[in-house]
Order: C-alpha cells, then sequence, then structure tokens
C-alpha cells in the first residue's frame, strides 16, 4: 500500500534570529509506530515539538498530518485534528483536581458554547456528564483514580507526568507527542512509564516521543530519529542507529 | 455549580430580603442600590480578571456606556427604558470587540492598557461632546423602569430589583464557570501553553469573557441611569474603574463571591468612614473625599502584597488553619 | 493657508510641537521598557514618576530657589528614591510573583502616588520657568521655543548614556543579560534582585527627567501622569515592547502624529490620535513597527 503515513514532515526550517535551530529535517511517522527524536540537548527537538503542534511557525518546510498541512495552524486548531502533546517542564493546572485536569483532555471531544453555557446549570448538561465519566476512565487507565479529587500541583512529580499522560490521551488523539516523559522519574516509575507507552501504542495511538533515557528509547522504539544541530544525522531502527557511526560520534562529542 | 453556592444564594436572597425590614432610611436604601450595581459590575468584572486572567481599567467607561444609551435613547428617541438597556449592552459588547480584539490576541497585559485609553477617551467624549451628552451638566429627565403599571420609581421597588438583578447576573456566571469553558478558563490560568495543547482557544474564550464582563458593566450603568434618573460624566472616570478592580481583588479574584463580598464592604465603605468623620476630627483629622484615592489605594495594595488571595479565600485559609489547629486537640481531650 | 509659504510655516510649527511632545513619550516608552525587560512587568505608576519628576522640580527652582541644573539633579534622585522605595518595598516582597499580581500592585502604587501628588502640591497645575528665556526663536516663519531645543537636546542625551551605559558598562551589560536569560544571569553571579532594582531606579530617574522638561510647557499637576504614561506605553508598543530605540521612534511618531493631528483637524481628537495608533498597529502586527513577530509571540509575560 501506497499511502501516506500519518505524520510526514519535510524540508522543516526554523530559524531564530540567526541562529538555526532545525535544519532541513525529514521524517515520517507511520499510524501505530512509536518514533523517538534524540540528539544532544539544544538538538532543536522540543523546537519540532513546537512547530507539529503549532506553538511555533516553522520557517519554512511542510509539516503533513493525515495529509493535510497543518504548519499554519494555530495550537487549539491542531489539537482539534487530534494531536496532543505533553511538555517537557510538567504543566498541570496546579489549582484544579487530578480529575478536572483530565477533563480539560475531553475539550476537543465537547462543544457546549458560550450562551449554553451562561443559561444552562451543569447538572441540565448531558455532555457535562459525560466528561467526567471519560475523565474517570482515563485516570484508571494510568492508575490514578484513586486520587482523582487530589489538586494536581499537590502531586509528587512521578504523578504529574502520568496526569499529563492522560490529560493527552483523554482527547483520544490520533498522535500523541511525549516531550522527555522519563525525566525527573525513578526506574520503578520509568519502568511503568514505558509499560504505558506500550500500552497507548497497543490502542493504534501513534506515538512520537522526545527522551533521553536511551534504556527506555531503544526499548520501545519502532524507530529512531537522531538530530544534532537541527538536523538529521541518522533514522532507523534502535539496533541500526546504535551501530551508526556519525551518532556514536554526535553523542561522544567527536 | 456546586452546593455550597446555592447555600451561598440561598443565604444572598434571604439577606437581601430581610434587610429592608432592618434599615428604612431611604438613604442607606439608596447606599444598597449602589452597592446592588457595583456589585454586579465586579461580577463581570471577576470572570475577567479571575478566570481570564487580564486587568480592565475601562469597566467605568462601559457602565458610562450604558448609562449614556440609556439616557438618550430614552429622552432624545423616546425609546423604552427596556430596549434602550438592550441597546445599551449591544453596543458595550461592539465596543468590547475593537478594543479587546487587537490586545486579546497577544499574550501578556495589554488589554489593561487599551482599556485605559478607551476609558480616557469615552471621559473626554462625555464631556467634550456638549451637544449630544450635555457636557459636564449631564442629562436629566430619565424615565423609571417599570414592570406593565409597576414601576420602579421608590427605593425599596429599586432596590429588590436591582439585587435580583444582582443575583441573576450571578448564577448565569456561575453557571459559566462551571461549565467545560469555564474548566478551559481556569486551565489557561494554570497554563497557557498546556489549556492550548488540549485544544482550548484561548484568545476567543478571553474576548468572549471580555464582552459578557462589559455587557454586565453596560446594564449596571442602565440600571443606574434609571434610578438615578439624572447622569453626568463625573463618576464614571479611570478612577472608579481603579476601585471596581479594588473591589474584586480585595474579595478575592479567583472566586465570584469573592467579587461580591469585596463590592459589599468597599461600596459601603466610604459611609462607614464618613460616620467616623467625627472620630477623625477629634484625632485632627479631617476626613474629607479626597483622600479616598489613598485609602483605596492602600487598601489594594496592602491586599496584593499580604492578602493576595483576597478576603474571601484569605478568610478560609484562616479558618481551616484554626480548625485544623484546634480540632486535633479537642480529640485527644 | 493657501500660501505655499505659510503653509509650511505651519507644518514647521506642527513639527516642532510634535517633536517635542515626541521627546516625551519617547522617554516615558524606555521606561516601560527597562522595567518591562528586567521584570516582564507593565509598570502603570511610570506617569507617576514623570508628575513627581515636574512637580519636584517646580518646588525646587520656583519655591525653593535653586538654579536648574542643581534643582535638576536633586529632582532626577528624589524620583530614583521613589522608584527604589516602590521596587523594595511593594516588588521584592512578592514571594510567588505571577504578572497580574504585579502589575496590580503598580495600578496600586500609581494610585498612592497620585494621591500624595495631590496632597503635598493641591489640585492646581504648577507654572515652571524655561530652562533659558521663553523667548521663541523664527525659522522659516515658525516660532521655535528654546524649551523645545532642550527638550531634543536632553533627549538625546539621555538615549546616548543608554546606549554607553548597556552596551560598555558591566552593570549594563549585567541588566541586559539578565532580561534576556534571568537563570543563566544568576549562575553567571549576577544578583538578579538587584538588576530589578536597578531597573526601577532608572525607569524611575528616565521618567523625572521627562517631567521636569516638559513641565515648563505643559504646567504640571497630579493628574497628568495616566495620560502621559498611556502615550508612552503606546510609544512602547508600537516601536515593539522591550526595544528601547524603537520606543524613542514610535514616541517621536506619535507625537508628530498628534500634533499635526491637532493642527490639521481639531485639536479635540489630538489624545484620541495616539490611542487609534495603538490599536491599529496591535491589529496589524502585534509585535510593534520594529519588533520581529516571533520575539512578541514567544515573549513570557
Amino acid at each position: 500500500m501506497a499511502q501516506y503515513p500519518l505524520l510526514r514532515i519535510s524540508g522543516l526550517r526554523k530559524v531564530f534570529g540567526g541562529v538555526i535551530a532545525v535544519d532541513d529535517l525529514d521524517f515520517d511517522a507511520d499510524t501505530g509506530s512509536i518514533t523517538a527524536l534524540i540528539g544532544p540537548n539544544g538538538a532543536g527537538k522540543t523546537t519540532v515539538f513546537n512547530m507539529i503542534t503549532g506553538f511555533l511557525p516553522p520557517t519554512d518546510g511542510e509539516i503533513l498530518f493525515v495529509e493535510r498541512k497543518i504548519e499554519k495552524l494555530p495550537s487549539h486548531r491542531v489539537a482539534r485534528m487530534g494531536v496532543a502533546r505533553t511538555f517537557q517542564h510538567v504543566q498541570v493546572f496546579s489549582q484544579m483536581s487530578v480529575l478536572e485536569n483530565v477533563m480539560v483532555g475531553r475539550h476537543t471531544r465537547s462543544k457546549t458554547g458560550l450562551f449554553l453555557s451562561l443559561l444552562t446549570p451543569p447538572f441540565w448538561r448531558p455532555e457535562e456528564r459525560r466528561i467526567e465519566e471519560k475523565a474517570r476512565e482515563w485516570l484508571s487507565f494510568v492508575g490514578m483514580e484513586g486520587i482523582a479529587d487530589r489538586p494536581a500541583g499537590s502531586l509528587p512529580l512521578g504523578n504529574q507526568r502520568m496526569l499529563e499522560v492522560a490529560r493527552a490521551l483523554a482527547a483520544e488523539p490520533k498522535l500523541l507527542l511525549l516531550d522527555e516523559p522519563a525525566s525527573g522519574l525513578n526506574a520503578r516509575e520509568t519502568l511503568a512509564m514505558g509499560e504505558l507507552i506500550g500500552r497507548i501504542r497497543e490502542m493504534g495511538i501513534t506515538v512520537l516521543l522526545v527522551e533521553h533515557d536511551m534504556e527506555l528509547v531503544m526499548e520501545i522504539s519502532d524507530q529512531v530519529v537522531v538530530v544534532n544541530f537541527g538536523r538529521r544525522i541518522a533514522a532507523g531502527t534502535p539496533a541500526e542507529v546504535q551501530l551508526d557511526p556519525d551518532v556514536i560520534a554526535a553523542y561522544l562529542g567527536e | 455549580m456546586e452546593r455550597r453556592d446555592y447555600i451561598g444564594i440561598g443565604v444572598l436572597l434571604a439577606m437581601v430580603i430581610a434587610v429592608p425590614f432592618l434599615v428604612d432610611n431611604p438613604y442607606y436604601l439608596g447606599v444598597l442600590v449602589f452597592t446592588a450595581l457595583n456589585c454586579l459590575t465586579c461580577i463581570g468584572l471577576s470572570l475577567l480578571m479571575g478566570y481570564a486572567g487580564q486587568i480592565s481599567l475601562g469597566h467605568a467607561a462601559f457602565i458610562a456606556l450604558g448609562a449614556y444609551s440609556s439616557a438618550l435613547l430614552t429622552t432624545l428617541a423616546g425609546w423604552s427604558p427596556w430596549a434602550a438597556m438592550g441597546a445599551g449592552a449591544v453596543i458595550s459588547a461592539v465596543v468590547a470587540v475593537i478594543v479587546g480584539v487587537p490586545s486579546l490576541r497577544l499574550k501578556g497585559h495589554y488589554l489593561a492598557m487599551a482599556t485605559l485609553g478607551f476609558s480616557a477617551i469615552v471621559h473626554i467624549v462625555a464631556i467634550a461632546a456638549v451637544d449630544i451628552t450635555g457636557g459636564p451638566q449631564g442629562i436629566g429627565g430619565i424615565p423609571y423602569l417599570s414592570f406593565g403599571d409597576l414601576v420602579l420609581d421608590t427605593d425599596i421597588r429599586f432596590y429588590y430589583f436591582s439585587w435580583a438583578v444582582v443575583i441573576i447576573g450571578l448564577i448565569l456566571a456561575l453557571n459559566l464557570i462551571h461549565s467545560r469553558m469555564g474548566r478551559g478558563l481556569r486551565a489557561i490560568h494554570g497554563s497557557e501553553d498546556a489549556a492550548c495543547a488540549a485544544g482550548v482557544h484561548t484568545a476567543l474564550y478571553k474576548i468572549q469573557i471580555f464582552i459578557i464582563s462589559a455587557v454586565y458593566a453596560s446594564i449596571s450603568g442602565s440600571l443606574y441611569a434609571s434610578y438615578a434618573t439624572y447622569i453626568d460624566p463625573g463618576p464614571f472616570d479611570v478612577m472608579h474603574s481603579v476601585l471596581l478592580v479594588t473591589m474584586v481583588a480585595v474579595g478575592g479574584m479567583h472566586r465570584l463571591w469573592g467579587a461580591v463580598i469585596g463590592a459589599v464592604l468597599l461600596s459601603l465603605l466610604p459611609e462607614i468612614l464618613s460616620s467616623f468623620s467625627g472620630y477623625f476630627q477629634m484625632i485632627g483629622l479631617d476626613y474629607s473625599q479626597d483622600y479616598d484615592i489613598l485609602i483605596y489605594g492602600g487598601i489594594l495594595l496592602a491586599i496584593m502584597l499580604f492578602l493576595p488571595e483576597g478576603l474571601f479565600s484569605g478568610g478560609r485559609s484562616l479558618f481551616r488553619y484554626l480548625y485544623q489547629k484546634f480540632s486535633p486537640a479537642e480529640e485527644e481531650g | 493657508m493657501d500660501q505655499v509659504g505659510s503653509g509650511f510655516s505651519d507644518f514647521l510649527q506642527f513639527l516642532f510641537m510634535g517633536l517635542q511632545r515626541g521627546s516625551i513619550y519617547a522617554l516615558v516608552g524606555m521606561g516601560y521598557n527597562i522595567i518591562y525587560n528586567s521584570t516582564g512587568v507593565i509598570n502603570f505608576a511610570q506617569g507617576e514618576f514623570v508628575v513627581f519628576g515636574g512637580l519636584m522640580m517646580v518646588t525646587l527652582t520656583m519655591t525653593a530657589n535653586l538654579s536648574i541644573p542643581l534643582a535638576f539633579l536633586l529632582t532626577v534622585l528624589f524620583v530614583t528614591l521613589i522608584g527604589v522605595l516602590m521596587e523594595r518595598f511593594t516588588i521584592k516582597p512578592v514571594k510567588n510573583p505571577n504578572v497580574l499580581r504585579l502589575i496590580i500592585i503598580t495600578i496600586a502604587v500609581s494610585i498612592l502616588l497620585k494621591g500624595m501628588a495631590m496632597c503635598f502640591w493641591g489640585k492646581g497645575s504648577h507654572y515652571m520657568r524655561h530652562f533659558t528665556g521663553s523667548d521663541p526663536i523664527e525659522v522659516f516663519g515658525a516660532t521655535l521655543l528654546p524649551q523645545t531645543l532642550w527638550i531634543i537636546g536632553i533627549l538625546a542625551v539621555v538615549v546616548i548614556g543608554f546606549v554607553l551605559f548597556f552596551n560598555h558598562t558591566m552593570i549594563g551589560k549585567s541588566m541586559r543579560a539578565c532580561a534576556i536569560n534571568r537563570d543563566a544571569a544568576r549562575l553567571a553571579g549576577i544578583n538578579d534582585r538587584n538588576m530589578v532594582m536597578l531597573s526601577f531606579a532608572l525607569s524611575a530617574g528616565i521618567g523625572a527627567i521627562a517631567g521636569i522638561i516638559i513641565t515648563p510647557i505643559i504646567q504640571m499637576d497630579y493628574t497628568r501622569g495616566a495620560l502621559l504614561g498611556l502615550k508612552g506605553f503606546g510609544a512602547a508598543v508600537v516601536g515593539g515592547l522591550g526595544n528601547s530605540f524603537g520606543a524613542v521612534a514610535a514616541g517621536m511618531l506619535f507625537g508628530i502624529m498628534e500634533a499635526m493631528a491637532a493642527g490639521y483637524i481639531s485639536s479635540h481628537y489630538m489624545d484620541a490620535v495616539a490611542l487609534l495608533i495603538l490599536l491599529i498597529v496591535l491589529f496589524i502586527r502585534p509585535s510593534g513597527l520594529f519588533g520581529s513577530a516571533d520575539a512578541a509571540r514567544l515573549r513570557e509575560f
């Protein structure tokens, strides 16, 4: 089948002032796969995420998602199309409860507008109940149903990372972008996160991942794309990439 | 809405009904009418400050738009006061779009300055366009509101009516914040990036909230015009906008109930101060309204420095602290 | 008006007026930028610094009869001190600074300062003598006040001083480093809290200078802070918030457009022109005329 991949990035460039953060980057992410984007700090990985999700306009290049160009869309539109993400510096809504955080994740899957919100009390809205039910389902998917009413800001980092994933999943996205999901986690939590990402793939959700924990990356990824100074220096299966001389050079700083 | 919101509305309703039995002095009823009008504006402003995370220094100008629309359309065009009130609300909404769209598309607090500028222009026009607004002399002979034969021409009638409007406005606002949209707005407050990534259309929601809060202010202005039957540019200056911000901040800007409490407290404060003016003179101070500017500035600064969550939430945390401190001791004993 | 000559002299007259006003907006706009760059906060008390500068200068020259250079120096020091006190007592103590809270604090401070100005100097407007006489100079049929030359000259001196300070002194470079990346600057051993204080000091000082030089022309009173602040802010935004040369250029543009509007249309619309420009620029180029789009989008408030 000569079909398009779910996500195709071609010739992507981003220049900040005089600094080239991302330089002529190409890669594909096939439906249902896990793609890891790795590279030294400052290689431009998060910038790529920000461009895919509409937080930054690319200087040049194309981002095709389900065969539509999305590089000029604002972030909320990209989210509506089925792209969800987490952040490198964990971003939970700390004043809100764990459950409410996930309920925000249902935003693109619900539609009550301004006037209906003003005029009807919440208990008259069946949609509100559905949002809550679904949110609870996703909380139990990540194993946090027991702490649904805790304020999100009071959770330890490991739980906050899980909560971010649950919130992203609640949107039932086609593509999930995880920005360093294991950073700051201990060994046990990292294991749990790896297991969770595996289960996400089983559901048919495509995952794009930035991660520094090489053990995790090599274990779960189908494809690894290595970037350095914004350029792709290698791509392939974990085994192929590990043997690539350019990659070894970049990581050992030669 | 949560259960405690219903309890709160019940308590507010009971107090609104009970107060006229305790206070029969028409002057104080008048003060309570102005309190209600401030409450209404502050509920809208609290949506903007607490939920959209933006400040408006131009709400007095939206009050002015409502008041002048009511005054002009009823006295010159012979409209019914209700229709004029509606027209004022529409005009305010349109102006809110014009002022809000450019400044709310951006991250940051451009809205505060844009509204300040808009407010300055409205004030200048109200004073300078003598042919239309009557300039500093203002406009008189504005008709009362009425329901059929029931004309709201006494303090007590208008008192009940204005507080009924406040309670309706409060219920609508509470509905709004306990909805998908309200959640989206609170999410923006927690992390604007994460909210965008979840599909919350940040700029659109901020603009919608700004429009709602402008309409609240405009209706409050229309009510003011038909209660006072006379308006002039005096009360609609920037200082009044700052006072409204202070009311919301004092009560606690992240809670709608905070806005109600702040509005009530600060609306009654000048009455309390002037009733103490005798004491002020005894200690050698000559209290006059000129010092209000220092008093309100001082209150706003003190609240933001020492009790940023406002009296409502601050009071609750104090209560919780005391409860936690003393309840285990009881269990032991 | 029909004659070319008188048309030109009118134009020149409005241009002089525009340059004079524009210089003030430029200075106020620079003041906003300094604090904005170091804290991310729009300081609503910026206009009050201008008022205090003007009124203090009136007291020192007209009542205390000090010489103008001495009074100038003392006034700038006095207002700088107000800026420092403001930072130490109202900005520094805030533990978890969130921008909304800091902005409301600056609003509160501006109200307090306005109230104090009213208490100290009363409600009337105050006359101050021109620096070097008020006999106008004739230029192609237009009249130019010596004070206008002083205003433009002092703006130039401030801008040059500004460039030298930020590019060639250690403190200035440290302040720039803090503005670009506070965490990195802290790691490099820069005390970022002191930089914030310094930014309030500088900003207040520049505000005071604006107040001092304009007072002989507009006659200062305690209510003027809001409008002067607003237009200065307009200059800062149109110039690209954070970009001080942009603010100077935009301030001049504001002043000139305003003076032209006052001259050719009607003086009633004068104040509206500045705001209109501001709104239009926000609509078309949110990053300001001289800022880059990416920078405006990314800027963390």
